[in-house]
């Protein structure tokens, strides 16, 4: 083992040295997501003067002000909104939305279900655990029935959103789901995304031990890691609709690799041949 | 499924495993415990000590256990743990 | 040489919807997000079919709060970029219109003002919104509003709105009442190499030492570099230093970048704001009118003129930020002044607050009554 005073960890490239460490708590997901997502563009070995990141409200949305790159911290909901006129105006750009479960399915959840649908050239990641954390742990549209949380607390009366298959009737094609403790293939999985043209999306199930997992029988974070080794099987290519996400069982893995016109292939186009129509009328 | 060598590879001496140099940013760390509860061949264990932010960090408990997986650098969620891979000695 | 078809140089018959797009595209704008409501559709339909003519893009996004969203992202990445709505999607765009204040990104929002409050009357014209424009969304900021009383004026001021927007890196509203959206008018466009644009001002440092949001010279404005341009630079909508951090827990944070946002409009209001005078100088009793009013004061002060009362106009064509300084001129000579509005009582109020010695009469109208100059004729002999 070495020991120093001034240690510098290689993905600190990717990172604003100054804003780390960061304001998650201990064992909070999200530090994984962050690592991952910038581990996969390690990888690709990615320009990072083109690269956007975008984030909406919540924990997760802090992500943005880490990453060293281009980024921007939006309103509750609106990142995906905010990043269809960044990628329309700079196609060369790649632009990747990390929020969470909150911001991008509730008061998101329009933005979300028009830019699948348009399939525009953004990259969704989302970190689903299961709350509303950064207020405190209020019951979002992916808390399970009957789990409990401040605005739940006699147990969820809601039946909670199976994300992978909203992305996919909604026209993305590229959706995988994978949890915190699956980081190899979840890196993978943000590399192949981001090779990737169309609307891609990710779900990771992440661990909130501090707020969730304390009103749901999970305090530590190793205990919600634990339960998410323990409960999630791998189904690549199975049926979204029927992949659950239960205290019982959560299946993970890709589960639409498709290929479609973009938004932009189709408007470039169209701008191509109204512009010579155009020049031939002149 | 565990990987059963029905025969000898040839050169079986030849392949040495990586042998990993752990670095561990102690003040970083927010002792989470996925390091330690992760490490495929247990190198990491908790250590007495107590850092900045008064939790135990991890340390090395054997170091020759450690593979180079770097699956402690991956889990880590604070950029606290990660793993170089040492220079192979005599010659391989 | 390739036509410049952003510019349709010439002579034009022209709703004033129309010609605020063809104002748009003469001021750059190659981005439009937007979603359709009456009365400010015919600018979505008009930047639809001719944003692909020039390059640019179009897109109908699923709300105007996504509209709001996607302009501001489209800003942050260089392009100039525009909206318009009503008065329904004004109250939608309000959140995102603060992210733009805070995150000063230049944009220009068309707001075509219809009957109000809520659905109200969506093809008749009001101008209820005025006072919305300028404290629509929370917090503390500054921002410019523009009122074009004709077609030619809906072309000109949305350039000039583009101009102002880069400026100041400010959202600039053009309120524009339905009537004047949907009146059909003369337009001269001119030249392009006649048209003067103004363009956000970019960063001279290198990326290491580029701070968005440090003002740069006396205006106020810091300097604005894109995504993309290899700065790796954060904004955010949260209370943010000057590197664009996140700093929450600093009352001299919050207090020295909402004061900058705001001193920066305050600041320049003389160079910003613009007004028509018409016979003000020896004028005895005043109008203060904006928009389509605007033309019926005119007659009745031209009437007025020709019976012997000394009555002078003042057309507001910025609204925000209000021209103090130019009522101020005539208000303590012209102690009668008579304000006319398609609102029940918007401006009026800023009138009051700056002429407080005079003696303020309001007209109110609502729906499609528009006045007429013989009303506004008899409150200026009636008023004392």
């Amino acid at each position: 083992m070495v020991q120093h005073e001034n240690i510098f960890h290689p993905m600190e490239v990717f990172l604003r040295k100054s804003r780390i460490p960061h304001i998650w708590c201990s064992g909070c997901g999200n530090g994984i997501i962050l690592h991952s997502f910038t581990e996969a563009v390690k990888e690709l070995e990615m320009d990072l003067d083109k690269i956007v990141v975008v984030s909406g409200i919540g924990c997760i949305g802090r992500v943005a002000g880490y990453v060293n790159m281009d980024s921007f911290h939006t309103t509750h909901g609106r990142a995906i909104a905010f990043a269809t006129g960044v990628k329309l105006a700079n196609p060369e750009l790649t632009v990747v939305v990390i929020s969470g479960d909150g911001d991008l399915f509730a008061i998101g959840g329009n933005h979300f279900i028009h830019a699948a649908r348009r399939n525009i050239d953004i990259k969704v990641i989302c970190a689903n655990n299961f709350n509303y954390g950064m207020t405190g742990g209020q019951q979002g549209p992916t808390t399970p029935l009957e789990a409990y949380t401040t605005t739940s607390p006699y147990g969820n009366i809601e039946h909670p959103f199976n994300l992978v298959h909203l992305a996919a009737a909604s026209g993305a094609t590229y959706v995988a789901r994978w949890t915190t403790i699956h980081v190899r293939r979840l890196t993978a999985s943000i590399q192949k995304m981001l090779q990737k043209r169309g609307f891609g999306f990710i779900e990771v199930i992440s661990p909130c031990p501090e707020i969730y997992g304390r009103r749901n029988k999970m305090r530590t974070g190793l205990e919600m890691m634990n339960w998410l080794k323990k409960v999630s099987t791998i189904k690549n290519f199975s049926d979204p609709a029927k992949a659950e996400v239960s205290r019982e069982k959560i299946v993970i893995g890709e589960f639409v690799d498709t290929e479609k016109p973009t938004f932009e292939t189709i408007l470039y186009e169209t701008i191509r041949w109204v512009q010579e129509k155009a020049e031939q009328g002149e | 499924m565990p990987v059963r060598i029905w025969r000898k590879p040839l050169d079986l001496e030849k392949a040495k495993p990586p042998k990993g140099e752990i670095h561990i940013i102690k003040d970083r760390c927010k002792g989470c415990g996925y390091c330690i509860e992760y490490c495929p061949r247990k190198v990491l264990e908790e250590s007495e000590e107590i850092n900045k932010r008064g939790v135990h960090p991890p340390q090395v408990a054997d170091e020759s256990k450690c593979v180079v997986c770097s699956f402690c650098t991956a889990v880590c969620p604070d950029f606290a743990i990660f793993v170089t891979e040492k220079p192979c000695e005599g010659g391989c | 040489m390739t036509k410049n078809r952003a510019v349709l140089t010439g002579e034009h018959f022209l709703s004033g919807d129309l010609a605020c797009a063809e104002g748009a595209l003469a001021a750059g704008c190659r981005f439009f997000a937007g979603y359709p409501i009456t009365p400010a559709t015919e600018i979505a339909e008009r930047m639809a079919l001719r944003l692909p003519e020039v390059g640019g893009i179009y897109i109908q996004m699923e709300d105007e709060l996504a509209s709001m969203a996607a302009i501001i992202g489209a800003s942050y990445a260089g392009l100039k970029s525009m909206t318009a709505t009503s008065g329904p999607g004004f109250s939608l765009m309000q959140e995102n219109i603060g992210l733009a204040a805070m995150t000063e990104a230049p944009c220009v929002v068309v707001n075509v003002m219809r009957g109000g409050p809520s659905t109200g009357q969506p093809t008749k014209p009001g101008q209820q919104d005025v006072m919305q424009a300028k404290w629509g969304s929370h917090g503390d900021y500054e921002i410019i509003a523009l009122s074009p009383n004709s077609v030619q004026e809906a072309f000109n001021l949305t350039i000039e709105a583009f101009n102002l927007s880069e400026a100041y890196r400010v959202p600039v509203f053009l309120l524009m009442d339905e009537s004047v959206a949907h009146m059909w008018e003369k337009v001269v466009i001119p030249r392009a190499e006649d048209i003067k644009l103004v363009n956000r001002k970019k960063p001279s440092v290198p990326p290491g030492e580029y701070a968005p949001f440090r003002p740069e010279g006396d205006d106020l404005v810091p300097p604005m570099a894109c995504f993309g341009e290899g700065y790796h630079f954060h904004a955010t909508g949260l209370t943010h230093d000057e590197l664009g951090n996140p700093k929450t827990d600093s009352p001299e944070t919050q207090f020295n970048l909402v004061s900058r946002l705001c001193e920066k409009i305050r600041r320049n209001v003389d160079k910003i704001t613009k007004t028509e005078k018409v016979m003000l100088d020896d004028a005895e009793v005043a109008v203060i009118a904006y928009g389509v009013v605007s033309r019926s004061a005119l007659s009745a002060v031209k009437k007025a003129r020709e019976k012997g009362i000394k009555a002078g106009l003042l057309r507001l064509i910025t609204l925000w930020p209000f021209p103090e300084r130019h009522i101020a001129e005539f208000a303590d000579r012209a102690k009668r002044i008579v304000v006319p509005e398609l609102n029940y009582g918007q401006i009026v109020r800023e009138v009051e607050r700056v002429a407080k010695n005079a003696s303020i009469k309001f007209l109110p109208k609502l729906g499609e009554d528009l006045h007429t100059p013989s009303e506004i004729l008899k409150a200026l002999e009636e008023i004392e």
